[in-house]
C-alpha cells in the first residue's frame, strides 16, 4: 500500500506522476537533439519523431491536459526552431496531441501495452493529419502532399520505438 | 467501484478517506458566492483545460500569420527577431552535435588508422600504380586547360567561376522530413553570408539560409522551398530544379521533349544568381508527363543524405578574361584545393600576353614525308588542269633502320 502513503481523492490523482525537474528538462532536449543528430548517421532515421513520443509520454504520465498542452507547445517550438519553416507549426500540433493524450489518460488505463501501442500509432497519424491541414489550409502551401502509406509506416516505426522508450522512462516516474 | 480495476488493491480504510475528501471538495464547490462570479468560476473551472489549449492555439496562429507575410519564407533568410530565437536553439543543440561528431570521428580514426589495416600493403601498391597513371593524365589535362584559357581569352569569353571556397563540416540536420536543412560548423565568423552556394566536388548541395556566428543553416536543393536554375547538358533545355515532398528533385516547367532521355546530365545554368554556371546538379532519372508539362525527375550527383564535408562558395561572378587568367592561378582553398591539381603559376600580364600572342594551331611536322604531308602539295594557283606536275612529294621511302627490299 505504498501508494496510500498519502490520501488520494480520485483514481486520477493516484495515477498522476511527477518527474524530477532535470528529467523534465533533459528528456525533451535529448529527444530534439537525437532527432537532429541521428539522421546524419543513418538518413532513414529521419522517419523518427522522438519529440512526439516524449510529448505523449509526459502528457499521459502527468495526466494533466494543461501540462500536456504546455509540454507539447514547448517541445514543438524547439523542434520548429531547427527547421526552415514558420515557428509554431509543430508547436500547435504537439500542443493538441499533448492535450488529447492527457485527456484520454484520464479515462483509460494508458499503462497497458496494447493501449500504448494504439495510442502512439493513432497520435502519429493525428499529427500527420494536422500538419496537412495546417500546411494546406492555414499556410496555403501547395507543395506539400501527404503520402499516407509513408505516414502509416512512420506511425508504425515510431510506435515500435516508443514502447521500449516508455518502459525506460517509467523508471523516472514519481508519484504525485 | 472503479478502484477494483486498479492494479494496486485499496482497502476499505483508503476508500473511506477518498470518499470523505471528495465530499469536502463538493461542499467547497457549492459554497455560496455572488451569482456572477459563481457562474464565471464554474465556467473557467469546467473548461479551464480547453481554454488553455485554445489560447495557445490562438497565440501560435497569430504568430504564424505574422511570419508567413513574407513570401518564399522557407528559402529566405529569417527576419531579425525570428533569427534570434533560432540562434538560441542552434546554440543549444550545436555544441552537443560538435561533441558527438568529434567523438565519432576520433573513434573512426582510431579504428581505421590503427586497427583496421588489413590489405593496406596491397592497396598501397595499387594506389602507386594508379598515381603513376594519373600523373601522365594530369600532364595532358593541364595542357588542355592552358589551351582552353588561351582560347577563352581570345574569344573574350565571360564566365562565372568559383574564386574562393571554404570547407565546412556537417554537424546536424533538421531532424524532420518537413524541411530538408543541414547545419554546418562555419558561420559569420568565417565570412559566410546568406544565399551563398554550397557544393561538393560531386555536385551542388544547396544554399545558406540563416547564418549564425559559428554555424549556418544550409537549405538543401531537395527541400520543397528550394530552387536552382538548371540546363540539360545535351538538349540545352532550361528549367527550375525543385525539391519534392519525398525529398526527390524535379525540373519544373519543361515542355515534353522526346530528346530528354534518362541519364542526361543536368548542370546549373547560373540564372538563379546563387550557383555558378556549369556545376553538376544531377542526372535525369525518369521522364513522365503532367498535363502540359514534362515531369523530369532528377537524381542528385551529390549524396545529399550522407554529407560529411561541403564547400561554401564565398566568391564568384562574371569576370573579364584578364581576371580569369589572374584568378585561375590562385590556389583553391579548402578540401577541393588540396585535391585538385593546380596549374603552373603565371602572372596575369603574362597570361593575357600569352593569350593574345598565342599562335594559330599548326600541324606538327611529319616524321615521314609523303603526298599527304603538309607543304608537299603545290599551291592551287600553280596547277594547270590536266597537266602533270613533277614537284610532287617523293614516294615514301625508308631511311636508316627501315626495312630494305
Amino acid at each position: 500500500m505504498a501508494a496510500l502513503g498519502r490520501m488520494y481523492s480520485s483514481r486520477r490523482e493516484m495515477d498522476e506522476h511527477v518527474f524530477h525537474p532535470a528529467i523534465s528538462l533533459l528528456v525533451p532536449l535529448v529527444a530534439v537533439f537525437a532527432g537532429a543528430y541521428l539522421p546524419k548517421l543513418a538518413p532513414w532515421l529521419m522517419i523518427l519523431d522522438l519529440p512526439l513520443v516524449v510529448v505523449i509520454f509526459f502528457a499521459v504520465a502527468r495526466r494533466s491536459p494543461i501540462s500536456g498542452v504546455m509540454t507539447g507547445a514547448l517541445v514543438g517550438v524547439l523542434q520548429d526552431l531547427l527547421l526552415n519553416q514558420p515557428i509554431g507549426i509543430n508547436g500547435m500540433v504537439k500542443a493538441v496531441v499533448g492535450y488529447v493524450a492527457a485527456s484520454i489518460s484520464l479515462r483509460v488505463d494508458v499503462d497497458a501495452l496494447a493501449t500504448r501501442v494504439v495510442m502512439n500509432f493513432s497520435f502519429c497519424l493525428l499529427q500527420s493529419l494536422m500538419l496537412l491541414v495546417i500546411y494546406q489550409w492555414l499556410l496555403r502551401d501547395a507543395n506539400v502532399q501527404t503520402r499516407w502509406l509513408h505516414e502509416l509506416l512512420r506511425a508504425g516505426v515510431n510506435t515500435v520505438v516508443a514502447i521500449p522508450l516508455f518502459f525506460l522512462l517509467d523508471y523516472a516516474k514519481q508519484r504525485a | 467501484m472503479a478502484f477494483s480495476l486498479r492494479k494496486t488493491p485499496i482497502d476499505a480504510e483508503a476508500l473511506h478517506y477518498i470518499c470523505r475528501k471528495n465530499a469536502l471538495v463538493e461542499v467547497k464547490r457549492t459554497a455560496p458566492h455572488g451569482l456572477g462570479s459563481h457562474v464565471m468560476d464554474g465556467f473557467f473551472a469546467r473548461y479551464r483545460n480547453a481554454l488553455v489549449l485554445i489560447a495557445v492555439l490562438v497565440v501560435f496562429t497569430i504568430g504564424l500569420a505574422v511570419q508567413v507575410r513574407r513570401p518564399d519564407y522557407g528559402s529566405r533568410e529569417d527576419g531579425k527577431h525570428v533569427r534570434v530565437f533560432r540562434y538560441w536553439a542552434v546554440a543549444l543543440v550545436s555544441p552537443f552535435e560538435r561533441l558527438f561528431r568529434a567523438t565519432g570521428q576520433g573513434i573512426r580514426g582510431i579504428w581505421h588508422n590503427y586497427i583496421d589495416l588489413r590489405d593496406v600493403r596491397r592497396q598501397n601498391e595499387q594506389l602507386k600504380n594508379d598515381l603513376n597513371r594519373m600523373r601522365l593524365y594530369q600532364a595532358a589535362m593541364a595542357e588542355d586547360a592552358r589551351q582552353g584559357q588561351r582560347l577563352q581569352a581570345l574569344l573574350e569569353f565571360k564566365q562565372q567561376y568559383i574564386a574562393k571556397t571554404v570547407a565546412a563540416q556537417v554537424i546536424g540536420t533538421s531532424g524532420s522530413e518537413q524541411s530538408r536543412v543541414l547545419y554546418i560548423d562555419k558561420g559569420i565568423a568565417d565570412g559566410l553570408k546568406p544565399d551563398m552556394a554550397v557544393i561538393t566536388p560531386d555536385g551542388i548541395v544547396g544554399k545558406l539560409r540563416d547564418v549564425f556566428q559559428h554555424s549556418a543553416q544550409v537549405l538543401l536543393i531537395s527541400d520543397t522551398t528550394s530552387g536552382a536554375g538548371v540546363v540539360l547538358e545535351t538538349t540545352r533545355i532550361r528549367g527550375v530544379l525543385r525539391g519534392t515532398t519525398d525529398g526527390r528533385l524535379r525540373i519544373l516547367d519543361v515542355l515534353p521533349d522526346s530528346r530528354i532521355k534518362p541519364g542526361e546530365p543536368v548542370l546549373t545554368s547560373g540564372g538563379d544568381q546563387v550557383f555558378p554556371r556549369g556545376l553538376k546538379a544531377g542526372v535525369v532519372e525518369s521522364i513522365g508527363q503532367d498535363r502540359n508539362y514534362a515531369l523530369v525527375t532528377v537524381k542528385p550527383t551529390a549524396n545529399l543524405a550522407r554529407l560529411e564535408e561541403v564547400l561554401v562558395v564565398m566568391e564568384k561572378g562574371a569576370v573579364a578574361p584578364e581576371q580569369v587568367a589572374a584568378t585561375e592561378n590562385e590556389p583553391e582553398t579548402g578540401a577541393r584545393g588540396e585535391h585538385l591539381p593546380q596549374l603552373e603559376p603565371e602572372t596575369p600580364d603574362e597570361a593575357v600576353k600569352n593569350a593574345k600572342e598565342a599562335p594559330l594551331p599548326r600541324p606538327t611536322p611529319a616524321v615521314r614525308q609523303d603526298t599527304y604531308s603538309p607543304g608537299a602539295t603545290p599551291s592551287a594557283a600553280t596547277l594547270t588542269p590536266g597537266a602533270r606536275h613533277d614537284n610532287a612529294a617523293p614516294a615514301p621511302s625508308t631511311e636508316a633502320g627501315g626495312d630494305q627490299h
